[in-house]
């Protein structure tokens, strides 16, 4: 299921311009992490894509369908998403309910419902609390319970904004492990992100946004080594990146292993 | 002098078998920039809610020891008199505003109408609070139109206009882009220098790192280390107790390994990895030059 949006405007009823002519394909099974500073127009540009707002001028298309024609629900078995806080999107009395809410409602019957279930919970390592209320939960815990409850809808595209916000090193791990199984399957992920470490560790392709406009689009690398045009977005490399940049190293690193090689690769020269 | 006093403190949320905070004894000289790091669930927010006063005076439970802050005693002293000396911004904003008022101006006059402030010093407390926090143009939007990153700095303002002795930040930059969390550890920094006393938690080591006097790793409810930036957040405890750790720590102890850092003392920040990596024969002398030229920070 391909995404593609065509110079997409989207002002606010306030009289905000967000988005000022984004043009962008997605295709199926790629993984993206958005970047920019706040106020970018990040988050307006991903709620475009389940239609939770609609442009203001130009067009998105959810594998072909315009995103004008088709109902936010009919959208939702294409397009899940993670709210940043994830109290905006729990209500059940247990987590099990809770994951299960989604699929119901996309109709899956109760065989496909359970096996989704637990397959989502297996997944965010929440498969011993099925039976916790959510708000009993830690902050980190109750984020994953947002993450397993649209991951258990199944859609072919999942989009998360800012997933690592407040989390601790291990839950980070566990998020990006989601990640990475939604990968294998073919998923199609959408990120936004201020951790640009976990941008560099996690994704192929970064998308920088500044003022309503794409500022830089392409493979990670690539991205994050134009560290004057992401300055301007108030985006600083990754740490080992700009370590690596500060030390003289010929190709742009962005994790530990691509660093230690550099780094022996100089030594034995 | 401590200005934060705590004596074996263990404390049990209500209803709850088993206490979040064990036998904490922590002493914090006025003045001083400390931060608390851990995993979740390792009782980083119940400390900020201790020092804070709301508990065990908002949530209850049980709490023994005893807590003294800027010379008041928890026991005997209520909530009321507690916020007069402390000041604490919650780690999600959005439960910290007042629900009350319509712009940021004026929810920033709340905490100051509520202790009785005369009109003109309260007018420009809130300000100077907006200007140090770099929200004076929202002035006139409602508290609840705004981004995480500025409900956050909104959070954080509402709290400096009290000019409270001991400040107490729960993850106030959660929600920011890296030029939000500079400016907002400018102005902690600021505050710190100023003589409050200020407790952080925070998971973004390297900034702490370049900020802070001293961090506190707390994990399971106990005080686990204990000492300056650089001896606690390149301590190898850390790494395998689950904390977050500075990528410049972990990637030069993988270097060690390979014989390829050659100081003892392991780098935290951007600078110390830049100094300690130069000094082996690995990186072309060029870079020297760049020693010490290190990112600028504020």
């Amino acid at each position: 299921m391909n995404i593609e949006i065509k110079d997409l405007h989207f002002t606010y009823p306030a009289g905000v311009e967000a988005l000022r002519g984004i043009s962008l394909n997605v295709p199926a099974g790629e993984q993206v992490a958005i970047v920019g500073q706040n106020g970018a127009g990040k988050t307006t540009l991903v709620k475009h894509l389940n239609g939770l707002l609609l442009p203001t001028r130009g067009q998105v298309l959810i594998g072909g369908w315009a995103t004008t024609k088709h109902s936010v629900a009919k959208l939702a078995k294409q397009v899940g998403y993670v709210f940043q806080n994830p109290d905006e999107q729990l209500f059940s009395k247990n987590v099990g309910m809770e994951v299960a809410f989604g699929p119901r409602n996309l109709g899956f019957n109760s065989e496909q419902v359970q096996s989704l279930v637990n397959d989502a919970l297996a997944m965010t390592e929440l498969s011993g609390k099925t039976e916790t209320n959510p708000y009993d939960l830690s902050p980190t815990w109750r984020k994953m319970v947002a993450l397993a409850s649209v991951i258990a809808m199944d859609t072919p595209i999942v989009i998360f904004d800012e997933p690592t916000t407040g989390q601790d090193a291990m839950n980070i791990t566990r998020i990006a492990h989601v990640i990475r199984a939604l990968r294998e399957r073919g998923k199609t992920v959408i990120t936004i992100t201020h951790d640009i470490d976990f941008c560099a560790e996690n994704f192929e392709r970064v998308i920088a946004m500044a003022q309503g406009k794409v500022l830089l689009d392409g493979k990670t690398n690539e991205v994050l080594q134009q560290d004057e045009i992401l300055a301007t977005t108030y985006v600083d490399p990754p740490q080992l990146t700009r370590l690596g940049k500060k030390l003289g190293f010929k190709n742009t690193v962005r994790n530990q292993e691509e660093f230690l090689a550099e780094l022996k690769n100089n030594y034995t020269s | 002098m401590a200005i934060v006093n705590l004596q074996n403190i263990t404390y049990k949320y209500p209803l709850t078998d088993v206490p979040v905070l064990k036998n904490i004894n922590l002493q914090i000289e006025e003045g001083q920039f400390a931060a608390v790091v851990g995993p979740n669930g390792a009782g980083k927010s119940t400390l900020c809610y201790t020092l804070a006063g709301f508990v065990p005076h908002f949530f209850k439970g049980e709490l023994t020891g005893s807590v003294e802050v800027a010379g008041m005693e928890s026991s005997q002293s209520t909530l009321d008199e507690w916020v007069l000396n402390v000041g604490l911004a919650f780690q999600n904003p959005f439960n910290q505003i007042s629900g009350a008022k319509y712009t940021v101006f004026e929810e920033l006059a709340f905490g100051l109408e509520n202790i009785g402030v005369p009109r003109d010093e309260m007018k420009a407390r809130v300000t100077n609070a907006m200007d140090l926090t770099g929200i004076s143009d929202l002035a006139n939007r409602s508290p609840y139109s705004l981004s995480g990153g500025q409900q956050q700095r909104v959070a954080l303002a509402s709290i400096l206009v009290m000019q409270p002795k001991v400040l107490v930040l729960d993850e106030p930059t959660s929600q920011m882009d890296p030029i939000g969390t500079r400016e907002v550890f400018g102005v902690i920094r600021k505050m710190a220098e100023q003589g409050m006393t200020v407790i952080l938690v925070e998971h973004k080591v390297e900034w702490i790192a370049q900020f802070a006097d001293r961090v506190i790793a707390l994990r399971d409810g106990h005080i686990l280390l204990d000492g300056t930036p650089s001896e606690v957040l390149t301590s190898p405890i850390l790494e395998e107790s689950g904390f977050g750790i500075s990528r410049y720590t972990s990637v030069a102890r993988k270097a060690q390994g390979l014989g390829l850092w050659k100081r003892d003392r392991l780098p935290v920040t951007l600078d110390e990895a830049v100094e300690g990596f130069s000094l082996s024969p690995s990186v072309p002398s060029s870079s020297q030059s760049l020693k010490g030229g290190g990112e600028q920070l504020s």
